[in-house]
């Protein structure tokens, strides 16, 4: 869960995080991305998918939306105390996976390839090292053909450029972007997921790895420079726009 | 605190990118702040005449091997991790690139060292290091500083202007073997290159480039009926081609194209770094966003704060009216 940045951000009483107090957080987009990802190949392959979460505050809503989506399960790791740091979220991760990859469960753990406050790490790498397990990020897409061991993957390059690579299963992917922009889900079909569905809850044990970075200050940013703001109505905003575009040759 | 700082050379299909002459200034800085030398990492087959290029840096550790050859973060992870441990070097600057970001998370997770992600600078304060991120799109900055030695550093392309680490020389080009296992679990197959038939954004003198705020499929019209108006295109930040709205070929960014039109027009693009990378060196920048805040309006030339639906066809009609 991240928050919300179309909305204004504004730091803490500490100076050093995000006042959340008018903040809802949503899910990561990256992670919306990696659920659809999954929930495609679960269409084109079989299996079935398992949503997973750190508790939170609404995760519970975000657990359900994912049932509603298509999900198979939805675990949530409860008794987070603190919003952790992406290389504390893995330590609380980790566990829990490991106990699902040792009764065979899981051919694929797939994560969004960043988040916009992984200060600290980045889940996906963190996770396949603590699992022994092989990762590839900016992942675009996935197919998982008669060979159940491997699966192939599209990594994203610059300038459209993509590129195929052969994983050995089970791995963990960091999703960019999914084959499908992630789908739509009434509310109405969340709402009756939420009365005959069920989030399994297991408990985080105590991470081993803390932080080892520490936050010194949080501030808005300072910029090198700023745009010369142009003011007015529509129209009078596009006449001086206009002006301007004239004056370097550009109309 | 002083000690080796390191700059991973990005080279991608035999070619230096950008970035790593902008690392190699920033590591030059804090090199010198440090009392430590300035070395490049060069990982790859083939491409040792590259290190030449490298003349920034003190010297050059170049590792050459066929499982090089192509982005392997598991192979470069090991490379790294096993120099890092024989050297130990104070940090390691990484491009936050799609190219060499894997490796990032791989290496801090495999040492557990330290990894400071999008970071812009870095210095050193106090007998440690203390490095600036940007975080949430580029709204926050946060400060931090860093425990331990050697630390990754992820740093946002566009940190630092690259040009003045174009220095042809011969740094000392050290070879170093490292030894890989023949198989991976991860392996290269093939590049595939971007449809053609599409439009080259990066030969455009006009862009009209959209983002979240345009808000609807729609809508995109209202920046086509502009592009059009202009003599140019329509281009898009991420979200608007993660949603299929627009085709891959019209992505400004990180991911996409990077673009130097004389005109770009930023509506509804909230600025983020990922999307600034690709468009910074635009001739002209105006930007369009209903967030006077917005990240974009430090980068852009002038801005306008209001709503694209009501500004984009003000505007349309202001261009036809003024073209005749």
């Amino acid at each position: 869960m991240v928050p919300d940045i179309v909305e204004e951000l504004e730091v803490g009483p500490d100076g050093k995080s995000l006042d959340l107090e008018f903040q809802r957080p949503i899910v990561s987009e990256r992670d919306e991305h990696a659920l659809e990802q999954a929930l495609l190949l679960k269409e084109r392959c079989g299996g079935s998918v398992t949503t997973m979460a750190l508790e939170s505050a609404d995760v519970d809503d975000v657990l359900f939306t994912a049932l509603a989506k298509g999900s198979d399960r939805a675990v949530k790791v409860a008794g987070v105390e603190t919003p952790p740091t992406t290389a504390e979220a893995a330590a609380l991760l980790a566990p829990v996976l490991r106990g699902l990859l040792d009764q065979k469960q899981v051919d694929l753990i797939v994560t969004g390839c960043s988040a916009i406050d992984d200060l600290d790490g980045l889940l996906g790498p963190f996770l396949a090292e603590r699992l022994g397990l092989p990762y590839l990020g900016i992942v675009t897409g996935v197919v998982v053909g008669a060979d159940s061991g491997r699966a192939t993957v599209l990594k994203e390059y610059a300038g459209g450029v993509h590129a195929e690579y052969g994983i050995a299963l089970p791995a963990v992917l960091g999703v960019q972007a999914a084959e499908k922009p992630p789908r739509y889900v009434p509310v109405a079909k969340v709402r009756a997921v939420m009365k005959s569905g069920k989030i399994e809850t297991v408990s985080a044990a105590a991470p081993d790895q803390a932080s080892l970075l520490q936050v010194v200050r949080m501030t808005k940013p300072e910029a090198a420079g700023h745009a010369e703001m142009i003011e007015g109505s529509p129209e009078e905003i596009a006449s001086k726009v206009t002006d301007i575009l004239s004056a370097r040759g550009l109309l | 605190m002083a000690g080796n700082v390191w700059v991973l050379a990005e080279q991608w299909r035999g070619q230096l990118s950008d970035v790593t002459f902008e690392l190699l200034v920033l590591g030059r800085e804090l090199a010198t702040t440090v009392g430590g030398p300035l070395q490049a990492v060069l990982l790859g087959h083939q491409v040792t005449d590259l290190a030449g290029k490298l003349g920034a840096a003190d010297a050059v550790l170049h590792v050459d091997h066929p499982s090089l050859a192509e982005p392997s973060p598991e192979a470069y992870c090991r490379v790294l991790a096993a120099l890092i441990e024989e050297r130990k070097p104070r940090v390691l600057l990484v491009p936050l690139t799609n190219v060499s970001s894997d490796v990032l998370g791989l290496l801090a997770a495999r040492l557990r060292i330290p990894l400071v992600n999008f970071c812009r600078d870095v210095r050193s304060a106090d007998g440690g290091l203390e490095a600036r991120c940007l975080l949430y799109g580029g709204k926050m900055e946060t400060a931090v500083a860093v425990a331990g030695s050697p630390a990754v550093l992820g740093i946002l392309p566009g940190s630092r202007a690259g040009a003045g680490a174009r220095v042809d020389g011969k740094p000392t080009v050290e070879a170093v073997t490292v030894p890989l296992p023949a198989e991976s679990p991860v392996q290269f197959g093939k590049y595939i290159e971007p449809p053609a038939g599409d439009v080259d954004v990066t030969k455009q003198d006009m862009l009209v480039s959209v983002g979240r705020g345009i808000q609807t499929q729609d809508n995109i019209e209202l920046a086509q009926e502009l592009a059009v108006a202009l003599g140019g295109v329509v281009s898009a930040s991420r979200p608007v081609i993660d949603q299929g709205w627009l085709p891959l070929t019209r992505q400004i960014g990180k991911s996409g194209a990077t673009v130097k039109p004389k005109l770009y027009v930023a509506a509804g693009i909230s600025g983020a770094p990922e999307h600034v990378e690709g468009m910074k060196d635009s001739e002209l920048i105006i930007a369009i966003n209903t967030d006077p805040q917005a990240p974009i309006f430090t980068v852009a030339h002038y801005g306008i704060v209001g709503e694209l639906v009501e500004v984009l066809p003000a505007l349309t009609e202001a261009v036809k009216a003024k073209k005749g």
